[in-house]
C-alpha cells in the first residue's frame, strides 16, 4: 500500500478534490495545461487568419478593426468576410470534436465517431441529393432544393441519426450495437452518394465533390449565428452531462450502481452529439478527421482514460482554424478546401502518436 | 457442430452453383433458357451466344473470383485485428487503390479498366503496408486498436489527397466517379486474368494461417506459448489481406460492406473456428457478389445498378438484423 489514505473525502490518492455541494472535481494539471495551450493556438491562428489573404492587414489593424476602428475596406474584409469564416471554422471544429468525443466514450471504441457511423453520411447524402437533383422541379427533390443545402444536410444528419437509433434500440442502447448499426447505415448512405455522383452531370458532380470535401469558403454570419446559438445551448448541456461519461466507462450495472440513470443519460448524450455533428456538417460539409481524431489526440495529450470533452472542444476549434489558414494561404492564390488540410495535418500526427516509443501513457 | 458446419458449407456450394447459373442466364437482354444452354454447349455465333460467351461468362468468373477474395479478406481482417468492425477498407485498401487510380488517370492519362488494375493494386499494397508498419510500431505492438486507428488515419489522408486531385481536374473526377462505385460491368476476360494469381496465392496464404488465427484469438501470449510466431503470423496475414482485397478492389473498384458482412453471416454456423470460417466466408462472398450483380442487372433495365450499390443495399439490412439478434461482444 502507498502511504496515501483512502478516506471518505479522497477521490484520488494524493489529490485534493474541489467540492461544491454534491459535485466534486479532481484538479489535474495536464488537462489544464493542454486546454490553455490549445486556446493559445486557437487565438493565434484566428488572429493570423484574419490578417492574411489577398488583402493583407497588419495584426494591429486587425485588432483595431475588431474594436470598432479601421477604414471601410478593413471593416468589410475583417468583419464581413474573414471574421465570420474564422468563427464558423472554430465553431464547426469544436462541435465535431465534442461530438466525436461523446460517441467514442459511449461506444468505448475509438472508431465510433459521426464520420464513421453515418451521421455525416446522412447529411452528405441529403446535400448531394439536393445538388444533383435539386434542379428538378417537382417531388422531393424540389422540396429539398427550396430548403437549401445546409438545411437539407441538417435534416439528413438528424434523420440518419434517428434511423440508426431506432435500428440500434433493443431494450436500451448498447454502445457496441450502436456502432455496428451505424456502420451499416453509413455504408448504404455512402453507396447512395457514389451512385448520385454517377448519375449527375459532371459539373454537378464537381460541385458535390467540393461540398463533400468540406469547405469554409464564403461562409458568412448566416452560418455563424445558427451555429453559435446551438453551441450556446449544447455546450453547457454537454458539460453537465459529462460526469456521466466517467461512469459509462464501466459496464451498465456498475454505472447504475454509481447512481447513473444509464439509458436516459446515454440517450441525452447521443442527442447532443448528433446535433453537434449535424449542425457542423450543415455549415461546412463533412470535414474529415476532426471528429475522429481530435478526441484521441486530446486523450493522449492529457493522458486520461476517456476523451476529455472540454479540451477536445478547444483543440478541435484550433485545429480547424489552423487548417483553414493553411488551406487559404499554402498554395498562393489557389484555395484548398479545409477538409483536405485537416486530413493532411491530422493524419500524420495521429500516426506519430501511435508510432512513438512506449511511454507510461495509458493505451 | 460438425454436421451443422458441413451442411452449411454444402448449402453455400449449392447456392454458388445457382448464383453462377443465374448470372449466366439473366441480364439486361432476355435470353430463353434453351438458347442459354446451346450457347454453353454448342455455340453458333449468334448474337445471344456472343452476349453469353464474351460478356456474361467473363463477368461471372470475375464475380466469383472477387467475391471469394473479398469474403476471405474480410474474415482475415476481423481475425487479425480482433475487431468485429473489421473490413479490408479498415486497413486503407480502398482509399489506397482509389488514390493510385486517380493518380494514374491524372498523371498518366490512363483511361481503361485494364490499365487501372495495376495502379489500384499498387495503391492497395502501399496503403496496407504503411498501415501495418505504423500499427506494429505503436506501443504494445499491432493491437487491434492500433491497427484500426492507423488504418483510419491513412484512409483519411488518402481520401483527402484523392479529393484534391479530382477537385483540380474534372476529367479525373469523371473517370473516378464511375470506378469508385464498384462494378463488374465492362470487364473483359483480361481483367480476371490479371488478378487471378494474386487471389489464388492470397487464398492459399489465408487458409494456411487458419490454425494460427485460432490461437491468436486467445490472445498473443497464448498463441506464442502454443508455438506460433505472432509476428510472422501477422505478416503472412497482412500479405494475404493485401493480395485478396487489393486484387478484388483493383478488378471491380471499392465494394464496401461485403468483407464486413460475410464473416458475420457465416459465423452463425461455423462458429469461431477459422478452419471452417475462412472457406465458408470465401464461398459466401462469391454467392453474395454474384446475386447482387444479377439483381443490379434486373432492377434497372435497360441500364443497371452497379454491384457496389446493390451489395450495400442487400448487405445492410441483413447485417443490421444480425447485429440486433446476436450477442456480438466477443469474437
Amino acid at each position: 500500500m502507498s502511504g496515501e489514505s483512502w478516506g471518505p473525502g479522497v477521490l484520488v490518492p494524493g489529490r485534493t478534490p474541489l467540492r461544491y455541494r454534491g459535485a466534486s472535481v479532481v484538479w489535474r494539471v495536464r488537462p489544464v495545461v493542454v486546454f490553455a495551450l490549445s486556446a493559445v493556438v486557437l487565438v493565434l491562428a484566428a488572429a493570423v487568419n484574419l490578417g492574411r489573404g489577398d488583402y493583407p492587414i497588419a495584426i494591429t489593424d486587425v485588432l483595431l478593426t475588431l474594436f470598432g476602428g479601421g477604414d471601410a475596406g478593413q471593416q468589410l474584409v475583417v468583419l464581413e468576410l474573414r471574421l465570420p469564416r474564422t468563427l464558423v471554422g472554430a465553431l464547426v471544429g469544436a462541435a465535431l470534436a465534442v461530438s466525436g468525443g461523446i460517441f467514442q466514450s459511449i461506444a468505448r471504441n475509438p472508431l465510433a465517431s459521426p464520420d464513421i457511423i453515418g451521421i455525416q453520411a446522412g447529411a452528405s447524402a441529403a446535400a448531394v441529393f439536393v445538388i444533383v437533383l435539386g434542379g428538378g422541379t417537382a417531388g422531393v427533390g424540389g422540396l429539398f432544393a427550396s430548403l437549401g443545402i445546409p438545411l437539407a444536410a441538417l435534416a439528413g444528419g438528424l434523420l440518419g441519426a434517428v434511423v440508426i437509433y431506432l435500428l440500434a434500440w433493443r431494450r436500451g442502447i448498447q454502445g457496441f450495437r450502436l456502432v455496428l448499426v451505424g456502420i451499416g447505415v453509413n455504408a448504404v448512405l455512402i453507396a447512395a452518394v457514389h451512385w448520385l455522383l454517377t448519375v449527375a452531370q459532371i459539373y454537378q458532380a464537381a460541385q458535390a465533390q467540393v461540398w463533400l470535401t468540406g469547405s469554409l469558403n464564403a461562409r458568412s454570419w448566416n452560418e455563424v449565428l445558427p451555429l453559435a446559438g446551438t453551441m450556446l445551448v449544447l455546450v453547457p448541456a454537454s458539460l453537465v452531462l459529462v460526469h456521466v461519461l466517467g461512469a459509462l466507462r464501466y459496464d451498465d450495472d456498475t454505472a447504475r450502481g454509481l447512481g447513473v440513470r444509464v439509458d436516459r443519460s446515454r440517450t441525452a448524450l447521443l442527442l447532443v452529439a448528433v446535433v453537434f455533428a449535424s449542425v457542423a456538417t450543415a455549415a461546412a460539409g463533412p470535414i474529415a478527421f476532426v471528429a475522429l481524431v481530435t478526441p484521441q489526440i486530446a486523450q493522449r495529450l492529457c493522458r486520461t482514460g476517456t476523451p476529455p470533452l472540454a479540451v477536445s472542444m478547444v483543440l478541435g476549434a484550433a485545429l480547424t482554424v489552423l487548417a483553414d489558414l493553411i488551406a487559404r494561404t499554402a498554395l498562393g492564390s489557389v484555395e484548398l478546401p479545409v477538409g483536405i488540410v485537416t486530413a493532411v495535418l491530422g493524419a500524420p500526427y495521429l500516426l506519430y502518436l501511435l508510432a512513438r516509443p512506449r511511454q507510461e501513457a495509458r493505451a | 457442430m460438425r454436421q451443422r458446419r458441413l451442411l452449411g458449407l454444402g448449402a453455400l456450394a449449392v447456392s454458388l452453383l445457382v448464383a453462377v447459373l443465374a448470372s449466366i442466364a439473366l441480364g439486361a437482354k432476355v435470353i430463353p433458357v434453351n438458347e442459354v444452354l446451346s450457347a454453353l454447349v454448342a455455340p453458333t455465333g449468334s448474337e445471344n451466344d456472343v452476349v453469353i460467351r464474351s460478356l456474361r461468362i467473363p463477368r461471372t468468373v470475375l464475380g466469383v473470383l472477387v467475391g471469394i477474395a473479398l469474403g476471405l479478406a474480410g474474415a482475415l481482417v476481423q481475425g487479425f485485428t480482433r475487431n468485429p468492425l473489421g473490413d479490408p477498407g479498415l486497413l486503407g485498401v480502398h482509399f489506397g487503390a482509389a488514390f493510385f487510380v486517380v493518380c494514374g488517370i491524372y498523371l498518366f492519362g490512363v483511361t481503361s479498366l485494364f490499365g487501372y488494375v495495376w495502379f489500384a493494386f499498387a495503391g492497395a499494397f502501399v496503403a496496407s503496408a504503411v498501415v501495418f508498419l505504423i500499427g506494429t510500431r505503436a506501443p504494445g505492438g499491432a493491437t487491434p486498436v492500433s491497427l484500426a486507428l492507423s488504418g483510419a488515419a491513412v484512409s483519411f489522408l488518402l481520401q483527402a489527397l484523392t479529393s484534391s486531385v479530382v477537385l483540380i481536374d474534372e476529367t479525373s473526377l469523371d473517370a473516378y466517379r464511375f470506378w469508385n462505385v464498384g462494378s463488374l460491368a465492362g470487364r473483359d476476360a483480361g481483367v480476371a486474368g490479371q488478378v487471378v494469381w494474386f487471389i489464388v496465392i492470397g487464398a492459399v496464404l489465408a487458409l494456411a494461417s487458419a490454425p494460427a488465427l485460432n490461437a491468436l484469438s486467445l490472445g498473443d501470449d497464448v498463441a506464442a506459448s502454443l508455438g506460433h510466431s505472432v509476428r510472422r503470423t501477422r505478416l503472412v496475414g497482412v500479405a494475404a489481406i493485401t493480395l485478396l482485397a487489393g486484387a478484388g478492389t483493383a478488378a471491380c473498384g471499392p465494394i464496401v460492406f461485403l468483407g464486413l458482412v460475410v464473416p458475420h453471416l457465416v459465423r452463425s454456423f461455423t462458429g469461431p473456428d477459422y478452419r471452417w470460417l475462412l472457406p465458408a466466408a470465401g464461398l459466401a462472398g462469391a454467392v453474395l457478389l454474384l446475386l447482387a450483380d444479377v439483381v443490379g442487372r434486373l432492377v434497372a433495365r435497360p441500364g443497371e445498378l452497379q454491384v457496389g450499390i446493390v451489395v450495400a443495399l442487400i448487405g445492410a439490412p441483413v447485417f443490421i438484423a444480425l447485429v440486433r439478434r446476436r450477442k456480438l461482444g466477443a469474437i
